[in-house]
Order: structure tokens, then sequence, then C-alpha cells
């Protein structure tokens, strides 16, 4: 079997979605809502990396290296906003980040 | 171009850049006893960053960077908005982060860093300048949010902010790679012009995801549900400055990327744009009345106006950026000075944040309560206060653009809105007093506080005009 275009967007579409619910469902750790986020970042630089080789142009892969760099400043400052709100109360559960209504 | 061509139309962003990284070095080798100083110095960049936006090289315009970077007349009205809209937050903040004992140099910085990158969110005109602009500006927002490290309130603000914000993020890069792939393009004007035969079903399915994330970042309804926390959470100075220039710089950037990128495919966003105006409007008037913090009330009043100011942008006409430009500024002056006045609800136990707090007010402190109700009313849109005229004219855009049921539910949005306005303004004209404020709020907080409870009263001769002026001239640049 080839394996296309298609088949790429579709992985990359499922482990957003898989992502995306990680982040809703999950009750329980906050961590793995970074794990989410970090799955989700990735899902797309399979999209961009596919569509970039499918169109025969580079700028793809350069967006795909520029959200590799942000995607680890960012998980450095959700670990540190972590650090300081376990700090502040000594658990990180989801249940726990209920202080203000909502 | 060469590089140093290219590098001497961005003196103000990269000047802001070397000057933070130097302020940065400084409170560092000082162990951070010079806070104060630094406050003092970050206002002095940002000025001095203003001169190059206005004389020299970096005020032509320009499209440097392969096109991803603009400085064309748009990008200059709203980088002196959003810098002047920084420092007069950094102003407000003195006195409170010197009270809380959270007076850390590394606020001014945060700020600075997060100017810059609405400063390159303002001008990009490529997807990935697009998402650099925002994440830099983001990242620095979500450690202001969760500034006061030692309160419970401000770290969970801050991871709040922090996934949601990332969450949206993910939703807007979704849909930029989908719009790279079915267009082969990432600037703006090649997507406009492949946008005309691309494959259209994979074209608007990243867009509705692309426009999903930024109504996250301007907290647009139904991507709202992190402000009311976020802004109760935040230390009130931080919330003064997330609801001021942030919220400038996201709606400036929605209008460029609606305008410039896709406008060949008009019909198609159209729709999703005046939903999300009408649903803001509504959960920003319906959500408002319920609440008794002001805080909170203020973030849903935040809400409603990004639904105001997102008719301009659904007009998609050139009078419809201007009025959404003059819109933002309006409404930036107005909160700051609203959150002047908050900041001014302090008893000797602490900060008061609830509404019932103001009860009487104008028996207790007069001046403070004139200037709340001129705010409220300026909020709510009455005339001949500037908040009036804000409205005036995404109104007169989006009736000119045909959209009529959007102009009759922003009218019906706004008469539920002018309910909760009225509710606070009685109460603190109206009910028994509570304990008085204290009156020591910090001389920039009063003055700022009164400067813009002023330039509401007298806008009609004042700002209006002069925005006016400059805002189609802005917006006219995006059309050419």
């Amino acid at each position: 079997m080839e394996i296309g275009l298609g088949n790429y967007l579709t992985v990359a579409a499922i482990l957003f979605a898989i992502g995306a619910c990680g982040i809703f469902i999950n009750r329980k750790n906050i961590i793995i809502i970074l794990m989410s986020i970090e799955l989700m970042l990735l899902s797309v630089n399979i999209n961009l990396v596919a569509f970039s080789q499918f169109l025969g142009d580079l700028v793809g892969q350069v967006f795909a290296f520029m959200v590799l760099t942000v995607a680890a400043a960012e998980a450095a400052i959700g670990l540190a906003i972590l650090v300081s709100f376990f700090r502040t109360r000594g658990d990180i559960a989801v249940d726990d980040a209920n202080l203000m209504k909502n | 171009m060469t590089l140093l061509e290219n590098v001497s139309f961005a003196v103000p962003e990269i000047f802001i850049a070397i000057a933070t990284m130097g302020l940065l070095m400084f409170g560092v080798f000082t162990n951070g006893k010079y806070a104060r100083e630094l406050n003092w110095g970050a206002i002095a960049v940002l000025l001095l960053a203003l001169y190059p936006l206005f004389f020299g090289t970096a005020s032509q315009p320009a499209s440097i960077f392969n096109n991803a970077f603009s400085t064309d007349g748009f990008a200059k009205f709203s980088k002196a908005v959003i810098y002047i809209g920084a420092i007069f937050s950094i102003l407000l903040s003195g006195h409170f982060m010197e009270r809380e004992k959270i007076n850390r140099f590394e606020y001014p910085i945060l700020i600075l860093t997060s100017v810059l990158g609405m400063s390159l969110m303002v001008s990009s005109t490529d997807l990935i300048s697009l998402y650099l602009g925002i994440e830099l500006q983001s990242l620095s927002l979500y450690i202001l949010a969760s500034f006061n490290r030692d309160s419970r309130r401000s770290t969970e603000a801050g991871l709040k902010y922090f996934v949601l914000g990332a969450l949206s993020s993910c939703l807007l890069l979704y849909g930029a790679s989908l719009v790279y792939g079915f267009t082969g393009a990432t600037t703006f004007p090649a997507i406009a012009e492949a946008g005309l035969t691309a494959n259209t079903a994979g074209l608007i399915l990243g867009l509705v995801f692309l426009i999903s994330g930024l109504a996250f970042k301007v907290s647009a309804a139904p991507f709202h549900m992190w402000t009311p926390d976020v802004y109760e959470g935040s230390p009130t100075p931080v919330t003064a400055f997330f609801a001021a220039a942030p919220k400038f710089a996201g709606m400036a950037l929605f209008a460029r990327l609606m305008v410039e990128a896709f406008p060949g495919i008009i019909d198609q966003w159209q729709p999703v744009v005046i939903m999300i105006s009408i649903l803001s409007m509504a959960i920003g008037a319906f959500s408002a009345i319920a609440q008794t913090n002001i805080k909170r009330l203020m973030a849903y009043s935040s809400i409603g106006h990004m639904g105001y100011a997102l008719m301009g942008v659904a007009a998609g006409t050139e009078q419809g950026i201007s009025s959404v430009l003059i819109y933002m500024s309006i409404y930036m002056i107005m909160t700051l000075g609203t959150f002047g006045c908050i900041l001014a609800m302090r008893r000797p136990e602490g900060m008061a944040e609830n509404i019932s707090d103001l009860a009487g007010l104008s028996r207790t402190q007069p001046g403070l309560a004139v200037m709340f109700t001129v705010f409220f009313f300026s909020l709510m849109g009455i005339p001949p206060l500037a908040g009036f005229f804000a409205k005036f004219y995404v109104f007169i855009a989006a009736i000119d653009a045909g959209l009529y049921p959007l102009a009759i539910a922003g009218a019906l949005a706004s008469a539920v809105a002018a309910y909760y306005y009225l509710s606070v303004i009685i109460k603190i004209w109206v009910s028994e007093p509570a304990p008085e404020f204290e009156r020591q709020v910090g001389q920039s907080v009063k003055g700022i506080a009164v400067a813009a409870s002023v330039l509401m009263v007298v806008g009609i001769f004042t700002i209006v005009p002069v925005l006016n002026t400059y805002a189609s001239a802005a917006a006219e640049t995006l059309f050419r």
C-alpha cells in the first residue's frame, strides 16, 4: 500500500484529537495536561512536515523547527508555573484548581 | 534587501529586545535591589521606542524579512497604542506591587517582552511570524498572571491561563498548518492569492481553527472560559494590563489576518465572525449580571466589548477596520481608568474586590464615586462620553456592510449590559455606605484615573476626532 499525504494527515488528526481529549477528559493530574499539549504540538509538526514534503516547499519544515523551539519554551514555563502552584497547596490534582468559580 | 536594510526597518522591536536584555542583566547583577528604578527604565525604553516609529527609516512602510514583517500605517498605529497602553499599565502597578511586597524587578521586564511579542503580532504578515509573536506575548503573560507566586489564587490563575492558552495556540497552529498545506504559502498576500483557487474544504477547516485560536486570545465567546478566573486571580495591575494592550494586539492581528490573508473568501469567514461576535456580546451581557466580584464583572464586560469590536472585523471593510482600531483604543483608555479606580479600593486589611464594597461610595469618597460613574456610563455607551463614539463607529460600519441582524443583536446586548452597569452605579449612589477605603493609592494611579475620566467626558472634542483621523489612515493601508 502506498502511504500518501492523506495517511499522514489522518495520523496527525488522531494525535491532535487524543491530545484535546487528554486536556478535557483528564481529571487527575496536571502533568498529563502538559503531556497532552506537547502531543498536540507534535501532531501539528507531522502535518507541517507532511505538507512540506508533498508540496516540495521547505517553509513547512522551517515552521516545524520554530514550533519545536517554542514547544520547549512553553514546557519550561508550564512546569515553572506548576512548581509554584504545587508550593502553594502541596498537590497538583486537576480538581484542586477550583479556588475560583467555574 | 540585505539583512542590514531589513533590520533598519525593525528598529523599534530590536531596540526593545536589546534594552530588555540589558535591563534584565542589570536587575540580575544588582540582585533586584532597584525594582522601582527598573519600572522607570522600562517606561523610558517604551518612550524611546516610540521615536523610531514616527521618525527615520523605520517609519517608512515596507515589507521586510521575506514578507514576514510589515511596517505599514496599520502596524504603526497599533504599536503606538500598545506602547502607550503598556506605559500606563506600568505606572498603575508601582504602588500596588510595593504594598503587596511583590515589587520584583522581573515585572517590567516581562511587560517589555510581552510588548515585544505584541509589536511583532501587529506587524506580522506571515503565519510563522504571527505564531512567534503570539507565543512571545502569551508566554510572558502566563508568568505575569502567576506573578504573586505565594498566593494560591494567583498561581491558579497562571496555571489555568497557561493550560487554556497553550490549547488555543495548538488550535491556531493546527489551523495554520492546514492553511499552509492547502495554499502552499505562509505569507498573507500569497495565501490570499492561492485562496481563490485552492481546495476550499481544507482551507476553510484551517481557517476555522485559526479563528478559534485567535478568539481564545482576545477572549471572545465561546472561547472565553479562562477570562473571569484569570482576571480574578491575577494581581490587579496585571489584570489591568491584560485588559488593555494584549486585547488591542489580538484584535489588530485578527483584523489584519482576515482582511489581508482571506479577502477572497469573506463569504466563508464572515458568518463565523458574526456568530462569535453575537455570542460574546450575549455572554458578556447576561453572565455579568450575577457577578459579585468587580474584577470578574470587568472580565465579562471585556468579553462583551470584544463582541462589539468583532462587529467591525465582521464588516471586513476599510470602515470596519478603522472602527475596530477606534473601539479598541477607547476601550483601552476606559479600562485602564476603571482599573485605576479598582486599585483605589483598598482597606487596611487588604484589597476590597466585591461590588458590595462600593456601596454608598458617593458619601464617603465622592470623587472616586464620580469617576466610577463616568467609566461605567462610558463602558455602557451613553452619549456624549467617549465610549458611545466607540460603539457608534462599529455600528455604522456593520450597518454599511449590510449586517443588520448583527447590529440589532448588538443594540439588544448593550441594553442588557446597561442593567448590570447601572446596578453598580445605583449601589454607589443609593446604598448605605460600606467602610471607607484608604486614601493612599499612589500618585500615578490617581493621575491616570482622573485623566482617563476627563478624557471620557471631553472625548468628543479630543480623542475621538484625533483617533478617527489616524485610524482611518491606518486602516486604509491594509486595503492598498
